[in-house]
């Protein structure tokens, strides 16, 4: 592919950068440059912070307050839409390029039925009469894949589910019938399985169409398998750009390496230390229950598995599986209104008080955002010490307050944070650096147990893998077991000894992780390795599979 | 939603007698001597003799114990029948029933002047690309809340009234006499709608959704009036029902300072001369009209965010 045709979409040397109050200005892209030409499907590809969503943003002009086109151009058919006036780009806005963004949950209106706001493109852009829109809205949900169009129409974004929302944004990108649709990582919030019949959907109804795709996301995995070229932004610029299949096999920059290797799908790392031998197992749990008061029908139905000491236990399943509630369960945040919790030999279904205390001692969590658990407001110090001072290790006094100190400072490093952090706050942290202080927190007690709900799902694929590694390096070191909630099948492979996979509150499969991840038992599990993104060639591979 | 609205009206009816109760403690049990404090409260002398003390502490039901006072007033009261006034002999449910329209009208139209002038207010400072602009609205509402009723009304009276002769100052002939003592009721009331419906403007425009109606090509008022307006309505909404209760107490003040007849008139001295069962009256009522207000202000969210109508029982966790 040496000649390209003329461009649908041609960014040139476009620099955008954002005001910051009592500062000079940021530029978040720089020199950026990229084509897409009719009909074809381009993957932007970056970190967070690599100023993709930003370029994204900047094409349909919608910068968030403060941002400004510093220089270049956005040539969309010829036209430079950067030097447009308003009510110009209003006019192309949802008509000739539409933009899918980021997450369906936020980004429809609460308070409007959802038919209203497909049909509102066609009334903006006079595509359909008051009379004809309605219908029109419920044939463009048909399209984009909501199943019962015509009662979905008539509901609102909370009766939705996350996939469904989604579906609905795709339904207003495509109502315009637009050229070129932008999509800003439109299934990054969703599950692994959602996740894929979406973007193969959105593929599938742009490809019938001959609309041009720009696909922003940080996972190179989905991108190589729906993308013919590839963009790789990293720290604003553009740093590398081309056909699909020589990025992936010859990739020039650092950046591209890195992301590649991180790419769980496409390479498959096994982060996990050798499987200790069993023994008694550490937590056993039998035909533990939890029904919501008013709930139909119970989020944890009959769920039984056993934790060995210094293993990892992963629990798989789609959001509303019923994983987290068991979590909760097994942490004892929430108490299980059926069935049987061991730990360590001893039944804690029932604890309360003191003996409960103590088990908080030996079973800690870690949450999935760590944008959300850590007190804004307290210093790194302070959040890793609080458990330390919960229990009042190291004893009363200076002398107390030195050996907690001292304590905090060793799992600052373990968790290989640089000292000064201690005195740092949660916001002047990336996400992966937060997540270790979650991790330097959770495991400051010396647990035998840590319940890590999601602990990488938040996070760039880069940083997820640094995040599991440490995580596996610490269990090598300090043998502690794991319990891994996770909706992503490529995570299990890295990370855990074996796996359960919950299914509407039931675990319909539990086993070696080998065994499972190759040899599948369940439908379910199956259809749950398919979502797992991998490179486009072995896409005849897993046609022989099915 | 029945059992809902049940539930609310029963809770009404609890606010009403607690409302009633209390100041049938506070009123009739805790001065000791009712009839000397109404006697002396209306500023005759004490020289009434022994037997017109009886006599008058019979007629009021003061000899009987408190239980069966207790349960009298309430059924009476239930009957809407609060007694007589001390001061004047008018039947409490009368008095009250002259002076409401008075208030009713002077408090109605404050709170739409509250309404329009802190709606336009905030609509105005979130709109506005200016940003020195946006900084005086934004710094309007603290003036608002800061500047007491009398003062304001006063300085109406001084500006408007007497510089320039465009509105009567005293009295309720007609509508222009509203003018200013609506003017200055709103005030305050329209200065916490602005703080309160400006921030939650603001929030709603930054929102993703905001972003998705642009890219559909919407236009700005579109996007203001069509998306944010309605996500951002519910906590000035909230608030509406809490100035309604704010309002009537401020008629007290702007009523005197306007020499207007009305509710706030007969509390200022109903109170001034202890006159307790006129007290009392007014406090039932004040309980009634906020009760009530809140209840429609409960009963008209879920027609603005329809999330309000979805159950709450499932995603509550029992901690142990």
């Amino acid at each position: 592919m040496t000649e390209h045709p003329p461009a649908l979409l041609s960014v040139r040397a476009l620099t955008v950068s954002y005001r910051v109050r009592g500062g000079p200005p940021v530029t978040a892209v720089r020199d950026a440059s990229l084509d897409v030409a009719p009909g074809e499907v381009v993957a932007l590809v970056g970190g967070s912070g690599s100023g993709k969503s930003t370029l994204a943003h900047a094409l349909v002009g919608l910068l968030p307050a403060g941002g400004r086109r510093e220089s270049g151009q956005v040539l969309f058919d010829g036209t430079d839409l950067a030097a447009l006036p308003e009510p110009q780009l209003r006019a192309r806005r949802g008509r000739d390029l539409a933009l899918v963004p980021q997450d369906p949950l936020t980004s429809l209106n609460p308070v409007q039925r959802v038919g209203r706001q497909v049909a509102e493109v066609l009334l903006l852009h006079g595509l359909a009469d008051r009379e004809q829109a309605p219908a029109r809205a419920v044939e463009l949900l048909d399209l984009a894949g909501v199943p019962d169009p015509g009662r979905r129409a008539r509901q609102y974004p909370h009766e939705l589910s996350g996939g469904l929302c989604q579906r609905v944004l795709i339904a207003i990108a495509m109502a315009g019938g637009p050229r070129l649709i932008v999509a800003d990582e439109p299934t990054s919030s969703l599950d692994a399985l959602v996740q894929r019949r979406v973007l193969d959907e959105l593929g599938e109804l742009t490809r019938r169409s001959g609309t041009a795709l720009l696909l922003v996301t940080h996972d190179l995995g989905s991108a190589a398998e729906r993308a013919g070229r590839l963009v790789v932004m990293s720290g604003g610029t553009v740093v590398e750009s081309g056909p699909t299949e020589q990025l992936l096999e010859r990739p020039a920059h650092p950046y591209t390496r890195e992301l590649l290797a991180a790419a769980p799908g496409l390479t498959p790392r096994r982060y996990a230390p050798p499987r200790p031998v069993p023994t008694v197992p550490l937590l056993t749990a039998r035909g533990l229950v939890h029904a919501f008061p008013g709930a139909p029908a119970p989020a944890v139905d009959g769920v039984g598995f056993e934790i060995g000491r210094g293993e990892t236990f992963a629990l798989v399943g789609e959001s509303g599986s019923g994983k987290s509630t068991t979590a909760r369960l097994v942490a004892r945040l929430a108490r299980p209104t059926g069935g049987e919790l061991h730990f360590d030999g001893r039944e804690v279904t029932t604890l309360r008080g003191t003996p409960l205390r103590e088990l908080r001692r030996r079973v800690q969590l870690v949450q999935q955002s760590p944008y959300a658990s850590l007190d804004p407001r307290h210093s790194v110090a302070r959040i890793v010490g609080e458990p330390l001072r919960a229990f009042r290790t190291g004893g009363p006094g200076a002398a107390g307050r030195r050996a907690r100190a001292a304590l905090v400072a060793e799992m600052l490093e373990r968790v290989a944070l640089p000292a000064d952090t201690a005195h740092r706050r949660p916001a002047e942290l990336s996400g992966g650096q937060r997540q270790r202080v979650a991790i330097a927190r959770a495991l400051v007690l010396r647990p035998d147990l840590v319940v890590c709900d999601e602990p990488v799902s938040a996070l760039d694929v880069t940083v997820q893998g640094q995040i599991l590694h440490l995580l596996a390096e610490l269990q090598a070191e300090l043998g502690v077991a794991y319990l891994f909630i996770t909706h992503d099948l490529a995570v299990v492979r890295q990370i855990a000894h074996r796996v359960g996979v919950l299914r509407s509150g039931r675990l319909v499969e539990t086993g070696d992780v080998d065994t499972v991840l190759t040899a599948p038992a369940h439908p379910y599990t199956r259809e749950l390795l398919a979502a797992v993104p991998g490179p486009p060639k072995p896409a005849a591979a897993q046609q022989a599979t099915t | 939603m029945t059992r809902y609205l049940l539930r609310r009206l029963a809770h009404t009816a609890f606010v009403l007698w607690a409302a009633f109760t209390a100041s049938f403690v506070l009123l009739f049990l805790l001065p000791g001597d009712p009839v000397a404090t109404m006697v002396l409260g209306g500023g005759g002398s004490a020289a009434l003799d022994g037997a017109q003390v009886a006599a008058l502490r019979h007629a009021y039901g003061f000899d009987r114990p408190v239980p069966a006072q207790y349960l009298d007033r309430l059924l009476h009261a239930l009957h809407g029948d609060f007694g007589s006034s001390v001061q004047s002999g008018e039947r409490v449910g009368a008095l009250i029933a002259d002076a409401l329209p008075q208030t009713a009208q002077l408090t109605g139209a404050a709170l739409l002047l509250a309404l329009l002038g802190g709606g336009a207010l905030a609509l105005a400072g979130a709109w506005t690309r200016s940003r020195r602009l946006a900084r005086l609205l934004d710094a309007a509402p603290a003036l608002g809340v800061s500047a007491p009723t009398f003062w304001t009304g006063l300085m109406l009276i001084q500006f408007v009234s007497f510089r320039l002769g465009l509105f009567p100052s005293v009295g309720a002939a007609g509508p222009a006499a509203l003018v200013l003592p609506a003017l200055t009721l709103a005030l305050p009331a329209g200065a916490v709608l602005a703080r309160v419906f400006t921030g939650s403007l603001r929030a709603a425009l930054g929102e993703p959704y905001v972003t998705t109606a642009r890219a559909k090509g919407a236009t700005r008022a579109r996007v203001y009036f069509g998306h944010a307006l309605r996500n951002a309505a519910g906590a000035p909404l909230a608030l509406l029902g809490l100035l309604v209760g704010e309002l009537l107490a401020g008629s007290v003040v702007t009523e005197t300072v306007f020499s207007r007849g009305g509710l706030g008139r007969v509390t200022a001295s109903a109170v001034a001369t202890q006159d307790i069962p006129v007290v009392q009256g007014l406090v039932v009522l004040g309980a009634a009209v906020f009760a009530l207000a809140n209840l429609a202000v409960d009963l008209a969210q879920p027609l603005v965010d329809p999330r309000l109508l979805v159950r709450t029982a499932a995603p509550r966790s029992v901690t142990a």
